[in-house]
Order: structure tokens, then C-alpha cells, then sequence
């Protein structure tokens, strides 16, 4: 597919995914993303590949855990409550070092919360709800093009550091049509090629040699070395995977920390704040874990304010903070329930904060 | 001299943690004795639950894996989606089967999985030190029912084995116990059986071994398989309980 055709989110993140290598999905039903199992279940047997039906999303990411375990490349998507359960199979699956690719097309919670688009997932997203010490690389994408070209590169990414690569899109996304260019389907091993490609994959001793795929470690000394172990490929994907985007940093009095969804109504709304004589930048966070720390030191002297803009009650504040070190104020603009804001409620609220300082 | 035994390749040559008594290691060779005399062993893939037998890896000389508590069945429903050639096993205990992964097991039944479930009943929580399992008899002690299992305030045991054979996607459901020399005979039969079953890819395979737990159960190892045979057999009768149409 070498010319823009006009998809709708949900559809053309199944796509990407499968494009970029995804060969199984397991999944539940759960609004706003219910889109991908059926589009999975229509797309992979062409791939030969394999859409199984989870009875929950606790079976959803045992299946996950169980066919990746057993060298397949696998997708899976959920919606925030979904995601909620799936979190003791993330911690699972950065112990025993099982990759995966995960997507959460969130909506708002707390609880069942509601439907609409949100990003209270931020917590859950970048510090994990499973118990132990474990990390897992969180990209935002904030366009349906954006999403794909992370789709398609995030199988690699999972198989590369054997740990699950979380896309944290949002209902909106979801929903969405945009014109997308897809790429080219790359290139899954054979059956065959399984014991070579995934050495340490559950495949059969026929290969030579026994693998377990497991994260109990009952003497201490050795769950430390294995803790130690995976965090090294986290130090590694602290330095590698940071991305970022940042608007007119040089010379803005304001400076907005958006992402997602919300990044692109930001940017909207520093282009009303132009007109005003207000000069305002972005820094639009694409990893949300490892968090863009370094976008932060381009923020110039004269800035007033830096603004934490999120749909939650404020989480993401909580790194812009740390990473702003209390050079400058920083300040949240902020709605939840799944209501996104206009530019011009951006606007407002920003002149407001601004005439404090 | 003629060698007349062999110690399976099956097994490893680890040592098993389990207790003086406790059947988990019967079951462990006679399934791997049986995959190496389908000469499975190189083809096989297994996943271990949570519970005493979560170190079950150590022991069966095949790829294997550990499953989050109770979700063996989905795991080993997406490995045979990767691997549509290979044996594949769930070994499971009854808090980990017929508790907390009771939806699992259903399921996987339910859809008829290509793979075999065997499942180790000795109707209590082992490695968590002895509380009541949904498959403890009323009137038995655990340490969450010190007075014995209770009908009015927990409800009866589970048969799973009679749940399971109700179920259209499951071919060969059969209960076999660990407690005697021939009921041990009988049950490499018919983990026999749910491999050829699984081998045929006719559907769902599962074989429920009624198993002891002397250090929970507070008897001796021989107490116990006699408890096996006057208390656990009259409430869960051995026997096939589902199999194909062509073997009836």
C-alpha cells in the first residue's frame, strides 16, 4: 500500500501491528477499541497467524504470555479497565523476559468510569500496576499515522529487549479516520526458524537443549541477579528509546507538556495564544517511559510557567516536575471524566495562570 | 546382566522438593515415562502452575513454562495456536485448577483445546501450608477450616472431573488415584489414552489423579493413601467419565 487511504484508528493500529510482524491476538471485548479483535479475527488467519477469543482479560494476557513464551510474535489491545487486569501478566512477562506488544486505547476511569477518551492511564501506564520491579517502554502517539509507524516498529522493539512494549493511544484515536500511508509487511520467522530466531523460546527439546520460561526464583540471591539482569536492558532502553517532540522552546514564556490526543488541541491552542502576543511552546513527550527528562533542559531561562495539560487529574505532572527541578513553576491544566477541551478553553485557562506570574 | 529398569529420560536428575508421601513425583514420571515411550520427549511442551508443583520444571525434561496462577489452559491454548505439531501439557493442582482458574479450565474444555490437562487433587492447599481447597471434603480439616470443611458455610467439593466430561469440546476425561500399585498402572493407562486423544487432535484431554498431602493432610505417608482410598474415592469414583466414540 503505497498511497493514503483514509482508515479508522482502530482498524489501521490491527493493521500496522500486523505489518510490522504481529502474528497472534488474544483479546476480550471492551468499548472503545473492540474494533481490533474483530478486524484480528478477520485478518490474521490470512497471515497465518492465529485470533484466539479470551474468556477475560486475565486469559487474554496468559495467552499473550503463553504464545510469545513459545516464539510467536504477538499483538494484543485492551481499554483501561481491561488493561487493569492484565497488569499481574506484564509482570510476569518482564520477569521471565517474554516480549509482546501491547496497546491500550484508553478511556476514563476510575473503576468502570466512562467510555470517552482519557490519559488517567498515565500511572498504570509508566509505573505499572503488576507487583515487582520491572519497567516497561510506554510510547503516546498522537496522530493515527503516528501510531502506525510505532506499531510498526514496536514487534522489533518487544523482540529486541524481550519485554512488553506498551502504545498508550486513546479513545479518540480509536474512533478517529485519518489518511494513512501503511508500510510494507515485514518479515516473521517460519515455524522452522523459531529455535533459531527465539533461542530461548519454548519450542521442543528436539533443538538440542531444554528451555523454562519462568519468573520464580525461590532463593534470593538468584531473583536479584534476574531483577539485576532485566534492568540492564532497562538502563539500555533508558538511553535508546527516549523520543520527544518540542515546539518554539527558544523564546516561549509558557511552555506546555501535552501528549496524545491532547498534545495536537495544545498545539492549536498556542497558535490562538500567537495572536494574543503570547508566545508558547510544547514539549510533546513520545516515550512516556523512558520519560523525555532531557526536552526539559532546552526550556529557555525566560519562561514563566511550564504546563502540565493532561485529560486526568494530574500524573504526568508528577515527571514534569522532576524533570523541571524547580527551575521554573509548574502548573495543570487539566480535564477528566473523557472530556477533551477545546483550544480555546486551553487559551483561557492558560491567560489565567499567566496573569499570576 | 540384562538391564530390566531404566530411570525414564524423562525426569531430570534434580532431586524433588516434595514431601515424604506425596504422589506429585508419580505422576511426574509416569507422564514422562509415557512421552518417552511415544517417543514425545523432544516434541513436548508443558506448563506448570503455581503451587507445589510450580518447580515441576525442574524435574520433567521437556520445555516448559510457568503459568500465572490458575491460567495454564489459556497459556497452553495459545502455545498449540504457535505450535500446531507439539504434545502439550498443563499440570495443575486443585487450587490452581478448580479455584482461582476454574474459568480457564472451563474454557479451554469448552473450545475443545488440543492439549491435555492433568490435574493433581489432593483437596487441599499445599505449598501455602494446608487451607481448604474447593475440593476439600466436608468434615476434613484444613487450616482455614480447623473444624472441619463445613456444607452450610463453604458448600460441597467440586467434582471436576464430572463438570469437565459435560462439556461437548472435551473427548477424554478420566479420574485415576496414586494410592496402590494398580490404581498407579491404571493411571499411566490413561494418561496413555489422553495423549493418543491429543496426538488424534479429536479435542480436550484431562486426567484428574486423586493425590495425598500427608504433611497437610497431618498423616503418614501410608495413613494417607489409605485416607485416599476410604474417604477421597467414595466422594470422587474413579473411572472414565468421557471418551471417544470410536474406544467405547
Amino acid at each position: 500500500m503505497t498511497e493514503k487511504v483514509l482508515m479508522k484508528g482502530n482498524e489501521a493500529f490491527a493493521e500496522a501491528a500486523i505489518r510490522g510482524g504481529s502474528r497472534y491476538y488474544f483479546g476480550y471485548p471492551i468499548t472503545p477499541q473492540s474494533e481490533i479483535p474483530e478486524y484480528m479475527s478477520k485478518e490474521l488467519p490470512k497471515w497465518g497467524g492465529a485470533f484466539l477469543q479470551a474468556e477475560s482479560e486475565l486469559a487474554a494476557i496468559n495467552m499473550a504470555y503463553g504464545a510469545a513464551a513459545a516464539g510467536g510474535n504477538v499483538f494484543i489491545s485492551s481499554s483501561s479497565p481491561g488493561i487493569a487486569l492484565m497488569q499481574e501478566g506484564l509482570s510476569f512477562m518482564c520477569s521471565a523476559q517474554v516480549p509482546c506488544v501491547i496497546l491500550n486505547v484508553s478511556r476514563c476511569g476510575p473503576g468502570v468510569g466512562g467510555i470517552q477518551p482519557g490519559q488517567c492511564d498515565y500511572y498504570q501506564a509508566t509505573r505499572g500496576g503488576g507487583n515487582g520491579d520491572y519497567r516497561i517502554p510506554v510510547f503516546a502517539p498522537d496522530s493515527i499515522q503516528s501510531s502506525i509507524d510505532i506499531l510498526y516498529e514496536a514487534t522489533d522493539l518487544a523482540q529486541k529487549y524481550r519485554n512488553p512494549i506498551m502504545i498508550l493511544a486513546d479513545g479518540m484515536m480509536g474512533q478517529m479516520m485519518e489518511p494513512v500511508l501503511m508500510p510494507e509487511p515485514k518479515y516473521v520467522p517460519t515455524l522452522e526458524e523459531l529455535p533459531t530466531a527465539r533461542p530461548w523460546a519454548v519450542t521442543g527439546t528436539a533443538k538440542g537443549y531444554r528451555n523454562v520460561v519462568k519468573s520464580l526464583f525461590m532463593k534470593p540471591d538468584e531473583l536479584e541477579v534476574n531483577v539485576e539482569k532485566i534492568f540492564e536492558k532497562y538502563d539500555e532502553a533508558a538511553k535508546d528509546l527516549v523520543r520527544y517532540e518540542t515546539y518554539n522552546l527558544e523564546d516561549a514564556e509558557v511552555v506546555f507538556v501535552a501528549f496524545g490526543t491532547l498534545s495536537r488541541i495544545t498545539r492549536e491552542a498556542m497558535e490562538i495564544l500567537e495572536t494574543k502576543g503570547i508566545k508558547a511552546g510544547l514539549i510533546r513527550p513520545i516515550s512516556l517511559w523512558p520519560f523525555p527528562a532531557e526536552a526539559f533542559e532546552q526550556i529557555n531561562p525566560k519562561t514563566k510557567v511550564v504546563i502540565s495539560n493532561e485529560l486526568s487529574m494530574g500524573q504526568m505532572i508528577d515527571d514534569v516536575e522532576r524533570c523541571v527541578k524547580g527551575r521554573y513553576p509548574v502548573r495543570l491544566i487539566h480535564r477528566t471524566g473523557g472530556i477533551v477541551p477545546t483550544s480555546l478553553e486551553i487559551v483561557e485557562k492558560t491567560m489565567k495562570i499567566l496573569g499570576e506570574y | 546382566m540384562k538391564q530390566i529398569f531404566k530411570y525414564t529420560e524423562g525426569m531430570t536428575s534434580n532431586t524433588t522438593h516434595y514431601c515424604p508421601g506425596c504422589t506429585h513425583g508419580i505422576a511426574h514420571r509416569l507422564i514422562m515415562e509415557v512421552l518417552e515411550e511415544k517417543g514425545q520427549l523432544g516434541t513436548t511442551l508443558a506448563v506448570a502452575p503455581i503451587g507445589c508443583s510450580i518447580l515441576s520444571h525442574q524435574y520433567m525434561n521437556v520445555d516448559m513454562m510457568e503459568s500465572a496462577h490458575g491460567r495454564a489452559p489459556a497459556i497452553a491454548s495459545a502455545i498449540r495456536r504457535v505450535h500446531p505439531d507439539k504434545t502439550i501439557f498443563t499440570y495443575q493442582g486443585d487450587g490452581d485448577l478448580a479455584s482461582i482458574g476454574i474459568a480457564e479450565i472451563i474454557h479451554a474444555a469448552a473450545r475443545g483445546e488440543k492439549f491435555t490437562t492433568f490435574f493433581i487433587n489432593n483437596g487441599i492447599y499445599g505449598m501455602t501450608g494446608g487451607q481448604m481447597a474447593p475440593t476439600t471434603l466436608i468434615g476434613q480439616r484444613s487450616t482455614t477450616s480447623v473444624d472441619g470443611r463445613s456444607k452450610e458455610l463453604t458448600g460441597m467439593p467440586l467434582k471436576v472431573s464430572e463438570m469437565i466430561a459435560t462439556l461437548d469440546g472435551a473427548v477424554y476425561v478420566e479420574r485415576v488415584a496414586l494410592n496402590s500399585p494398580a490404581n498407579v498402572r491404571k493411571a499411566k493407562a490413561a494418561i496413555r489414552r489422553a495423549f493418543d486423544v491429543q496426538d488424534k487432535r479429536l479435542g480436550f484431554s484431562f486426567v484428574e489423579f486423586l493425590s495425598t498431602c500427608p504433611t497437610n493432610w497431618g498423616l503418614t505417608p501410608v495413613d494417607a493413601t489409605n485416607w485416599v482410598k476410604e474417604k477421597v474415592m467414595p466422594y470422587y469414583p474413579l473411572g472414565i467419565y468421557k471418551q471417544p466414540e470410536v474406544e467405547k
